[in-house]
């Protein structure tokens, strides 16, 4: 983890970046000047619930109840939030 | 995760457009000698497509997913309804991008593509001293991109400056990143020359050294260095200096459409210099049959078409055999191995080409400048100099 990322941290997305479903991909995107990402199911599932409100721990609390079978999701969101802050795709709000 | 930078993917499983280039005119008020346009652009100015034209093909292309809309030219600006076009465009769902030279962006304008939702504005510059960028330009327009450049950032815009490299400003690379810098750009990208339409026929003049790029690169480098996350910095790198070509387009008919000012469906912005092809037209054509099924877009998608040495290449996968029009202005071959690849039969082209922009006489002919008066030459038909530079059998 290189960005440090604590339960309390509240993020958005970040300033000229669009989050979106597209229905032609069935997946989430990240738009940006001239850029996409393509964000596959669990990305997606995390960054939609990213609003500039709810802290990373709201989302994990949240992400746990919605998918209870999924084994060990905490690791892999935090890691999801290290990966989206160190491409500048959220900015921190708090 | 599929990251598409420039829109260039780095992996994309499903054919289906996700970039739309609407070059919606071929009008300029600049005369850049290193425009790819075509150099016979000036038949494709009298028949433009209406706004009613544009909206429609806007939608069709949004049904089968395009969501990355580019609108360019020429100068986009110099069509009065691009306010009507942003706007339809943001209800669509697309991330819109207007291209443009700055020159007719106004407040007024700027204010109305804020209000319909326009998402970015990409800015060209051309030098940080006003000699070459009004040299290169052939115009006086140095200072009004810098108060454009001002009024993007003062309306909440991302901003990328669009810098193409070529000799004259090649080695002030350090300083133009330091102005970007200062003007508050978000992106920069550093477009060293391709060599299509006007830039090809400029090619002698515009060709930096192998030496010059070295050290473009090297102060590209140390600028990311000290700037880091704050300000992204791409270097295309031009593909004569590489001994492989580009996987030009990010491969033929794969993610990109562009729709030309005359309705014109092409899979790359230089197609129509390509023999014997016929291009889909929205005036005629729907653009979901232009491109699942127009024997244009067909023709040189995937790696069926290709012959030797590309056929039984282990890298074919990695370039689709590079550019077929590059392959054809240089060669006279569209389906022969881009000439750049040293695995091609033809890459003495490049390397002459490489050794020719060095000779003092062939280096200081005189710049043909983009005009009107220069492209009704070319339309016309002016064989000797056409023939000088387009080297066909």
């Amino acid at each position: 983890m290189e960005n440090n990322i604590q339960h309390s941290d509240i993020y958005a997305i970040a300033l000229h970046h669009r989050f979106q479903w597209e229905e032609a991909q069935q997946s989430y995107v990240i738009l940006f000047p001239e850029g996409m990402i393509k964000l596959h199911g669990g990305a997606g599932e995390i960054l939609k619930r990213v609003d500039g409100k709810a802290s990373v721990g709201d989302i994990v609390t949240d992400l746990k109840t919605t998918f209870p079978d999924a084994e060990d999701i905490e690791s892999d969101i935090l890691g999801m939030f290290d990966l989206a802050v160190g491409k500048a795709w959220l900015r921190k709000v708090n | 995760m599929a990251q598409l930078n420039n829109g260039v993917a780095a992996s994309v499983t499903q054919k289906q457009p996700l970039w739309l280039l609407a070059e919606v005119t071929y009008r300029c008020p600049l005369h850049c000698a290193f425009c790819y346009n075509p150099t016979d652009y000036d038949k494709h100015t009298k028949n433009e497509l209406t706004t009613e034209q544009w909206i429609s093909a806007l939608r069709d292309a949004r049904k089968m997913g395009a969501i990355q809309l580019g609108i360019s030219g020429g100068e986009p600006l110099l069509r009065d309804d691009i306010e009507e076009i942003v706007a339809e465009a943001h209800k669509l769902g697309y991330y819109s991008n207007l291209i443009t030279s700055g020159v007719g962006l106004t407040e007024k304008r700027i204010q109305a593509f804020k209000e319909g939702g326009l998402d970015h504005i990409q800015l060209s510059m051309h030098d940080v001293t006003e000699d070459i960028s009004n040299f290169i330009t052939n115009t006086r327009t140095f200072e009004l991109k810098k108060k454009v450049a001002a009024m993007i950032k003062s309306h909440g815009y991302p901003m990328v400056l669009n810098v193409v490299i070529h000799r004259y400003n090649i080695d002030q690379v350090g300083k133009i990143l330091e102005m970007a810098e200062a003007l508050g750009a978000d992106y920069v990208e550093l477009a060293n020359t391709q060599y299509y339409g006007w830039s090809l026929v400029n090619r002698d003049q515009l060709m930096p050294t192998r030496e010059q790029l070295a050290n473009a690169e090297a102060a590209t480098n140390a600028f990311r260095e000290r700037v880091g996350n704050k300000m992204k910095v791409f270097f295309v790198v031009p593909d004569y200096f590489s001994d492989r070509p580009k996987k030009c387009m990010n491969g033929w008919g794969e993610v990109f459409m562009i729709v030309t000012a005359n309705g014109d469906v092409l899979p790359c912005h230089s197609a129509r210099v390509l023999p014997g092809m016929t291009f889909p037209n929205v005036r005629e054509n729907g653009l979901e049959w232009a491109w699942k099924e127009s024997p244009a877009f067909t023709k040189y998608r995937g790696i069926e078409w290709m012959k030797e040495p590309c056929r039984s290449c282990d890298e074919k996968e990695n370039d689709l055999g590079g550019c077929r029009c590059q392959s054809y202005l240089l060669s006279g071959d569209a389906e022969m191995a881009d000439p750049v690849c040293t695995k091609s039969p033809n890459r003495h082209l490049i390397d002459e080409a490489l050794a020719n922009s060095q000779k003092p006489f062939q280096r200081e002919q005189p710049i043909i400048f983009r005009t009107d008066k220069n492209s009704k030459k070319y339309v016309e038909g002016d064989k000797e100099r056409i023939e000088q530079f387009h080297a066909l059998p």
